[in-house]
């Protein structure tokens, strides 16, 4: 049941995306985020737009996939449309009743839709095609100029790293108790919002004692496997970058510049 | 060169809590563990068998007495990393000690918190994984691995900062029979292969079957220390401490009791027939 | 005797529709007699979890029935709820499900959900604690500072609590030293006899199984292999043993017995049995 929620939902594979350094991706989708926000011409959203799509072609993301992304968002989307669509003053466009949609407010909900609709799914190209592990160590160097600034980088990208790891763990045990606790009777699923909130007591309170207990031990097998905080670390998988990522950033500058520019 | 661990008058108490008592676990233990030995320590839960272990690598350091591993002394802090890279660990719960979403990741990780060489650090989680037979699980993430193979992994992991001892804290208690021979034969395997020195805390009889040498906890003291076979011939001391001896060897002594004239010592099947039909052939004559 | 619980053809698909589409038990044919002490041995992936669990409704049949007492248990899907009550299911390591204030309370969960009145709430916990072999004094202590077996046996009092017809035991031994072992045993086996219903103890050792249960049930691949007394499969060793399960040391011996040509019966599996089988054959003259 709720063993099949992945997160970020990433697709393991050997596409040109797939192989670009995580940090080149992280910076990737950021100019992209820029660009996206500083676009204002047709033009620019149809630049980005033609960029989210070449890209997918090169992660071999079909457009389905691109869609179901959507799904947890359209709420917003829509409900974003219909804000911009009915409330933005200026010249009427078309008028019933007490409704009334602007020239303005048309032109402000498709720009909306297109700049959520593009994000969405440039996101979801970044985590279809970077593993969650990959994303904590691209995420640990890109920021490890700050810890010039006493930032604990390192144990924010381990905490992040175990968290993730023991998410499935987690969710697993979850199953466990709840099966226990029903099989004694536990409702998780008749009443209101307040009894239900109260039933849920015998699910946190094992799930919290367990998870000191996990930390605790986890913590002690670290350190039997001589952990010792971030001093003096090697890893196993050195991120290095190599002319394709170069490239892309070259590329990517090239676009959002465009975007700002050319409003 | 010196003993793989030794102890002097060990003693430890866990200090008490809000409603609990100081409880002290270990009462005074002096024991040697040799290089390259294959040691399993016996003990019922609360005999102070886990306490033990982990004052071998300075989890817990000694209230009294002393700890040695390879002549360093545990509580000096300036040797603990080399007394934790010589003496490694595997606890009970397979879970509680993976720290990566992926096998190779994890295996890795003792070995990227010593400085290791990227290359090296390659080679050995390579070489760790081949030998507990895990290589092709490498890129599999570890949570959908059956119990035995995420022992295994932790051994691997273990293995990986090229220890000389490892102390398995009854980490078969939580897995099915399976489970249990895969981490038996993967530890044999690296004890008769590598030489490295094993100490098998556990309470179930039938892992000492392989051992060198077995070594009984009673209520914080070492009560026997002897052969399998040496232990196993005192069955009622076992029983009376809340220990068991394996069927074959109650086997024997229900012979003996009968009028046989059998060695109530045999631990394995095998053994334990042959002896039996022994004693048929000869009075046979 | 008849059955109290009937399995009938039960499948169980997993993840139906996506790549990891699997039956855990795949037409499956069971039937649990009234009052007996039924032992059920698998290896993992077998289908033993997956069938208790349906035992007591936790998951529904893709295919096949549950009778309880000849009813389907889900012709009212609404009072799934009060199957839960009548076959009351003990999980492997319970002790990580506890979560009251008070051992009292824990035990309490159970029958306050069948909303039964204080007193006899009380009357339930009071009984279980002893039937668990918890003594009275532990009651108002926080169950997180009693020791695991003690956790252990809280957590099985609870389920006892509810006074269920048939009690399903998974693993109830997994983790506990020899002593523990034997001594939860020995408090299940006075339970049953007091109580007179039904208990189905689930275990990986074979040794447990041969000295408790007055029958056997065998499963293996998602289907049953065998069923009968202890002796008539043990009897069945080698079968077994290809199955990937074991049998009891004591048979294993009387197995290489006879292959070293003592006349055995294979189907011994105490100690006791085979220590009287073979001073019968020395006094007989045997040889090997």
């Amino acid at each position: 049941m709720l063993k099949d929620i992945t997160l970020g939902q990433y697709f393991p594979g050997d596409t040109p995306a797939h192989r670009l350094d995580p940090r080149t991706k992280l910076l990737l989708t950021l100019l992209y985020i820029v660009a996206l926000f500083s676009a204002k011409s047709v033009w620019a959203y149809l630049a980005l737009a033609l960029t989210l799509i070449v890209s997918a072609r090169i992660a071999r993301v079909s457009a389905k996939a691109l869609l179901r992304g959507l799904r947890p968002v359209l709420i917003i989307i829509a409900f974003t449309a219909v804000l911009n669509l009915f409330y933005t003053p200026g010249r009427t466009l078309w008028e019933f009743w007490r409704l009334r949609i602007t020239y303005e407010g048309a032109r402000t909900a498709a720009a909306m839709m297109s700049r959520i609709t593009l994000l969405i799914m440039g996101t979801f190209l970044l985590t279809y095609t970077t593993s969650p592990i990959q994303l904590t160590d691209g995420l640990e160097s890109l920021l490890s100029p700050l810890k010039k600034l006493r930032l604990p980088v390192h144990e924010l990208a381990m905490m992040m790293s175990i968290a993730l790891r023991f998410i499935p763990t987690l969710i697993e045990e979850t199953d466990k108790i709840m099966s226990a606790q029903k099989a004694r009777g536990a409702d998780f699923e008749s009443g209101g919002l307040i009894r239900r909130a109260k039933a849920l007591i015998p699910l946190l309170v094992p799930l919290f004692v367990s998870a000191f207990r996990r930390a605790d031990e986890l913590a002690t097998a670290m350190e039997c496997r001589c952990y010792h905080g971030g001093e003096g670390r090697t890893k196993l998988h050195v991120l290095r970058f190599a002319a394709r990522d170069y490239l892309a950033l070259a590329l990517f500058l090239l676009l959002t510049a465009g975007s700002i520019l050319l409003r | 060169m010196a003993d793989m661990i030794r102890t002097e008058d060990l003693t430890f108490t866990y200090p008490g809590g809000e409603d609990t008592e100081p409880t002290l676990a270990l009462g005074g233990v002096t024991l040697t563990i040799e290089r390259g030995s294959f040691v399993v320590v016996l003990g019922h839960n609360g005999s102070g068998k886990s306490t033990l272990a982990k004052t071998f690598n300075a989890v817990l350091l000694p209230s009294g007495g002393a700890v040695w591993v390879d002549g360093m002394d545990t509580k000096d802090e300036a040797l603990l990393l080399e007394v934790r890279r010589r003496v490694g660990m595997v606890f009970q719960n397979p879970d509680n000690q993976i720290v990566a979403n992926v096998v190779e990741e994890d295996v890795a990780f003792a070995p990227e918190n010593l400085g290791v060489a990227t290359e090296e650090i390659r080679r050995r989680v390579d070489a760790a994984l081949g030998d507990v037979g895990m290589e092709e699980f490498m890129l599999h993430a570890p949570h959908l691995l059956s119990g035995g193979q995420k022992q295994r992994v932790a051994i691997a992991g273990v293995i990986a900062m090229e220890p000389e001892c490892i102390v398995l804290d009854e980490a078969t208690a939580m897995l099915d029979p399976i489970g249990r021979r895969e981490v038996l034969e993967a530890i044999e395997r690296l004890h008769r292969e590598k030489n490295i020195t094993v100490v098998l805390i556990t309470h179930h009889m039938n892992e000492a079957e392989h051992a060198d040498r077995v070594l009984v906890m009673n209520d914080g003291k070492l009560v026997m220390d002897g052969t399998p076979r040496a232990v196993f011939a005192r069955a009622e001391e076992l029983m009376a401490i809340g220990l068991a001896v394996p069927d074959t060897v109650a086997l024997l002594r229900a012979l003996r009791a009968g009028g046989m004239d059998v060695p109530a010592d045999a631990v394995t099947v095998d053994e334990c027939a042959d002896i039996i039909c022994r004693e048929f052939a000869e009075r046979g004559r | 005797m008849e059955d109290i619980i009937r399995v009938e053809d039960l499948t169980h698909t997993y993840s139906a529709g996506t790549p990891f589409c699997r039956n855990a038990v795949e037409h499956m044919d069971l039937s649990i007699r009234r009052g007996e002490f039924l032992g059920v041995i698998g290896h993992t992936g077998s289908g033993k979890s997956t069938l208790i669990q349906h035992l007591n409704g936790l998951l529904k049949p893709t295919e096949g029935r549950i009778l309880l007492d000849g009813k389907d248990i889900w012709a009212e899907p609404k009072q799934i709820r009060s199957v839960r009550f009548r076959v009351g299911l003990v999980f492997q390591y319970p002790e990580y499900q506890l979560f009251e204030e008070t051992v009292y309370k824990d035990i309490a969960f159970g029958p306050t959900n069948m909303g039964l009145s204080r007193a006899e709430v009380d009357a339930r916990v009071r009984a279980a604690a002893r039937f668990a072999g918890l003594s009275e004094a532990l009651l108002d202590k926080s169950p997180f500072a009693l020791s695991g077996g003690q956790k252990r046996r809280v957590a099985i009092a609870g389920v006892i609590a509810m006074e269920p017809e048939v009690l399903v035991l998974d693993e109830p031994t997994a983790g506990l030293d020899p002593q523990g072992r034997e001594e939860l045993l020995a408090h299940i086996r006075a339970y049953h006899k007091e109580r007179g219903n039904t208990v189905v103890l689930v275990s990986h050792s074979m040794e447990e199984i041969a000295r408790n249960v007055d029958r056997i049930v065998v499963l293996a691949h998602a289907r049953v292999l065998m069923e009968g007394t202890p002796r008539a499969v043990f009897a069945r060793g080698a079968e077994l043993m290809q199955a990937g399960l074991d049998v009891p040391q004591v048979t294993r011996v009387a197995m290489a017995l006879r292959d070293r040509g003592l006349a055995i019966d294979p189907a011994v599996y105490t100690v006791e049995e085979l220590a009287a089988a073979l001073l019968a054959l020395r006094k007989g003259g045997a040889a090997c």
